[in-house]
């Protein structure tokens, strides 16, 4: 095989790639073959495993290739769920006429807007700031919103707020759901091309190289800032509409969906994964979501072996799953 | 080129009480190579960091071109056509010795808001970046990763980067530091392929190497500015020799 | 009478502050000289507040169960940094981030395991039980009283440590210049295991003195620690001064905020919407005012000179 040197990547995996497409494609069969054969119990943990893996996936464009540690990630599926929840609720009960609606694309819209309105400001602010205090600021961010939703009573505080109508689209009904994992599949394939696309552009590159060696961007000529911000709200965006699914998936949503340890978990995903590597947040959140499910049926005390794998693979397991995978196939780095 | 590229005007900057640059002024015409030496710890590498904008100044201006960028962000200053190379090697080590001039193609190139075609296969930036290396004599490396090629090679691809943004004068920071004498060699050729074309400010510890290229030599001690003039009159400087040239080198 | 409410949410407030102190010196101290970012700092505190727990119930008396749980409580960040931490320091943030998370979820299900799920209220002596009347008409908690006395006197400790003892020396030499430190020929592992021992202790201390008012529960330190993190951010990550001064500021703020807010916003709204509104603003009101300050200053009231 001939390279062209003018449009060589070293740095690409290609072996992975492989494995990446047998991924995608159990995603799509497997599911669904186990709701007909009778274990629609199956269809759920595949569905959550989804929108997990499209939320990490929104995460790594920031994490993973931008290199910057955003630990407040949770509080965008919040948003993204309420942004389901709040219109019914009100659509139901009356009240706020303005936003009142069963409209999916009501919901979308909101779900996408607020998340990346408050990617906006608060990556304003944090995008100021490195290193440690970047992760202390977007954590103390997310909290905030935890908070927030905690205080308003109207839409449950604590207790959470039950989501009666699904968000209504023309022609499908999310109520079916296997048409709620095929929309959510769907969306995890397109987001993973639409973040290939991103990664790969002029764009990405700016992304990866800010990472790299960010005072060298400066020296070619290369704000920063304003790019990071970008990927940030881009980020914010794809995770708020993860929220959208999760939403109306769960049908239920409470603050505790965006508690900092969630998006502890979700960074989880994506470093176990393998930051940096388009598909490692899928790998990420199936290993995540067998352990959920396996452990917990186990015992109770279930996140005492998680909490420790989590620090052996800090310690042991660099580039992630998805870097040994690429170490064992001998890819040299 | 010819009248004044970039004029220094009593520049300062202290750390916590020890100054590192001590009112220095300075006038480097168009088309020059401007060499400046001086002991370690003379504030050289300071001095370049506040001309690219990495270090703001406590006190006084830098005017490139007519233009007063003391204040302006590195990054503008960058694209005001002021390039420079860094002593500690800076490069982008995650990727390719293309995709390293690439990026630097790219910053020229207008805003990089583009989202969506893939900048691997951007014949507006890989022809650029290729011809930059070959400049420097990098072609077969391109596709090597930037961490793996040799030390002199890095620092060759850092002088492509520079060059790649375009620049009417370059702030070249010990080029041949750590280099053998075969490295060397190739990057005082590549040095004199651009005399003339570009102005250069070179800062080098290699006296050999200062003394063939430079037309003017300026020399900084603890900050200051000692001696500056044509090759000939620095090895005649009294005060060179005592302060700098007698104790590390013998220049004749 | 709205001057001695006034009083006693001040004094509530300055509670809170103290409280919020002694979390964030630990944080503060071992990112100020290890670079180390631990969010297992809340675990510490809830850690001091078990212990405290049982050792009263054992022991039939709370200054017993403090005394005794203050050594406990710095012998389980030594543990931990002997386990864990130090095979961090060399790793970047994230990497502290991700592991001190892990311990997190050990630390809880171990005292899941241990104490079982249910809350530990912990008795206090009848002396501090009461009320003590500060003003002629202002009753004011004895307990809260002693939780602002011993936050003072731990303060003090730690400035006199710090500023007049060869540790503390040690201490803001680390922070200044790591390297050096080691030139020095002391052993920088112990000094770090030291460093992380107090502020275990601290923050243990901190869980012992809330945990007679809320009970020692399970995921106490997880809530807090965030607060912790946006009082060193305030302050300047890694200067101690900074660290006392946004704490006593976030706890006024805090408690001001919760107290009146919604008076404040009667005068401008409807009742209707002031009571809808004030909830959610003063619940977030010390990450807006973090906000407002880092937009301003980005690293901080007191950012600690650069290394």
């Amino acid at each position: 095989m001939t390279t062209d040197p003018i449009t060589e990547n070293p740095g690409a995996p290609k072996s992975f790639n492989r494995f990446a497409i047998v991924l995608l494609v159990t995603l799509a069969l497997l599911p669904p073959a186990l709701f007909y054969s009778g274990n629609p119990f199956w269809l759920d943990v595949f569905t959550r495993l989804v929108i997990l893996a499209l939320a990490a996936v929104s995460l790594n464009l920031v994490l993973g290739y931008g290199g910057l540690v955003s630990f407040g990630h949770a509080a965008y599926l919040g948003l993204g769920a309420y942004a389901v929840g709040v219109p019914v609720y009100h659509a139901t009960y009356g009240g706020f006429e303005s936003i009142a609606s069963y409209n999916g694309w009501v919901h979308l819209g909101l779900a996408i807007g607020v998340s990346a309105l408050f990617a906006l400001i608060t990556g304003a602010i944090c995008l100021r700031t490195r290193g440690v205090n970047f992760i202390m600021i977007t954590m103390a961010f997310g909290q905030m919103v935890f908070y927030a939703i905690v205080s308003i009573e109207t839409y449950g505080g604590d207790d959470g707020l039950t989501i009666d109508v699904r968000s209504e689209f023309p022609g499908i009904s999310l109520d079916n759901p296997l048409t709620l994992y095929a929309l959510c599949y769907l969306s995890l394939v397109a987001v993973l091309y639409l973040v290939h696309r991103i990664t790969g552009s002029r764009f990405g590159m700016v992304l990866r190289g800010a990472r790299a060696n960010e005072q060298r961007m400066r020296a070619i000529g290369i704000d920063c800032y304003r790019y990071r911000l970008v990927a940030f709200v881009i980020s914010g965006a794809l995770c708020g509409y993860a929220g959208f699914l999760l939403g109306n998936f769960t049908t239920f949503i409470s603050p505790e969906m965006m508690d900092w340890t969630r998006s502890g978990e979700l960074m989880f995903i994506v470093i176990l994964g393998g930051a940096a590597y388009l598909y490692g947040p899928i790998v990420g959140a199936i290993v995540f979501i067998i352990l959920e499910e396996v452990l917990s049926g186990y015992t109770v005390y279930w996140h005492l072996p998680f909490g420790l794998l989590l620090i052996f693979s800090v310690l042991f397991l660099r580039g992630g799953l998805s870097g040994a995978m690429d170490k064992l196939t001998g890819r040299s780095q | 080129m010819s009248g004044v590229a970039l004029s220094i005007r009593n520049l300062h900057k202290s750390f916590g009480g020890v100054c590192a640059t001590d009112d220095v002024s300075l006038d480097i015409a168009g088309g020059e190579l401007h060499a400046l030496i001086g002991p370690n710890g003379a504030g050289k590498t300071t001095l370049i960091s506040q001309l690219s904008g990495l270090l703001p100044a406590d006190r006084g201006t830098v005017i490139f071109n007519g233009r007063d960028i003391t204040r302006l962000p590195a990054h503008e200053i960058a694209l005001a056509g002021l390039a420079r190379s860094f002593q500690i090697t800076s490069i982008f080590a995650d990727m390719s010795v293309l995709d390293n001039v690439a990026m630097a193609v790219q910053a020229q190139d207008g805003h990089s808001y583009r989202f969506w075609q893939p900048a691997r296969k951007d014949k507006r930036l890989r022809q650029p970046a290729m011809e930059f290396l070959q400049r420097v004599g990098l072609a077969d490396r391109a596709s090597s990763l930037a961490s793996a090629v040799s030390h002199g090679e890095r620092r060759q691809l850092e002088i492509a980067m520079a060059l790649a943004t375009t620049p009417q004068m370059l702030l070249l920071d010990e080029p041949m530091a750590g280099m053998g004498p075969e490295e060397s060699g190739r990057m005082i050729e590549i040095m004199q392929s651009l005399r003339g074309e570009k102005t250069i400010l070179l800062v080098e510890h290699d006296m050999d190497a200062v003394f063939a290229l430079a037309d003017r030599i300026t020399v900084l001690v603890y900050g200051r500015v000692i001696a500056s003039g044509s090759p000939a009159e620095i090895r005649a400087n009294a005060d060179v020799r005592r302060a700098y040239l007698g104790e590390e080198t013998d220049p004749c | 009478m709205e001057s001695s409410i006034f009083l006693i949410q001040l004094l509530n407030g300055l509670q809170l502050g103290i409280l919020l102190f002694l979390l964030s010196a630990g944080l503060t101290l071992t990112f100020g000289i290890m670079d180390f970012v631990n969010l297992a700092h809340g675990s510490l505190y809830m850690l001091g507040a078990f212990f405290c727990a049982s050792l009263t119930l054992w022991s039939g008396s709370f200054i017993v169960g403090i005394l005794l749980a203050l050594p406990l409580a710095a012998a389980a960040g030594w543990l931990l940094e002997w386990l864990v931490v130090r095979h961090l320091y060399e790793r970047d943030h994230l990497d502290h981030v991700l592991a001190t998370f892990g311990l997190i979820l050990c630390l809880d299900t171990l005292v899941h395991i241990g104490w079982g799920p249910a809350g530990i209220a912990i008795p206090l002596p009848d002396w501090l039980n009461g009320q003590v009347e500060l003003l002629p008409g202002l009753l004011f908690p004895s307990f809260r009283l002693l939780i602002i006395a011993t936050g003072i006197v731990a303060a003090a400790g730690l400035y006199w440590m710090v500023n007049h003892t060869r540790l503390g020396m040690l201490i803001r030499a680390g922070a200044s210049n790591r390297t050096m430190v080691g030139a020095l020929g002391i052993d920088i592992k112990t000094l770090f295991s030291g460093v992380f021992a107090i502020g275990a202790a601290l923050a243990g201390l901190a869980g012992m003195l809330v945990a007679p008012i809320t009970e020692a529960s399970i995921g106490m330190g997880n809530d807090i620690i965030i607060t912790a993190f946006v009082v060193i951010i305030i302050g300047g990550i890694g200067s101690m001064k900074g660290a006392f001064v946004a704490a006593i500021l976030i706890g006024m703020i805090d408690t001001m905020g919760r107290s009146f807010l919604d008076d404040i916003f009667k005068l401008l709204m409807s009742t209707e919407a002031a009571e809808t509104a004030a909830p959610a603003i003063s619940a977030m009101l010390v990450y807006i005012m973090m906000a407002i300050i880092l937009t301003f200053r980005p690293q901080g009231l007191f950012p600690p000179k650069t290394r």
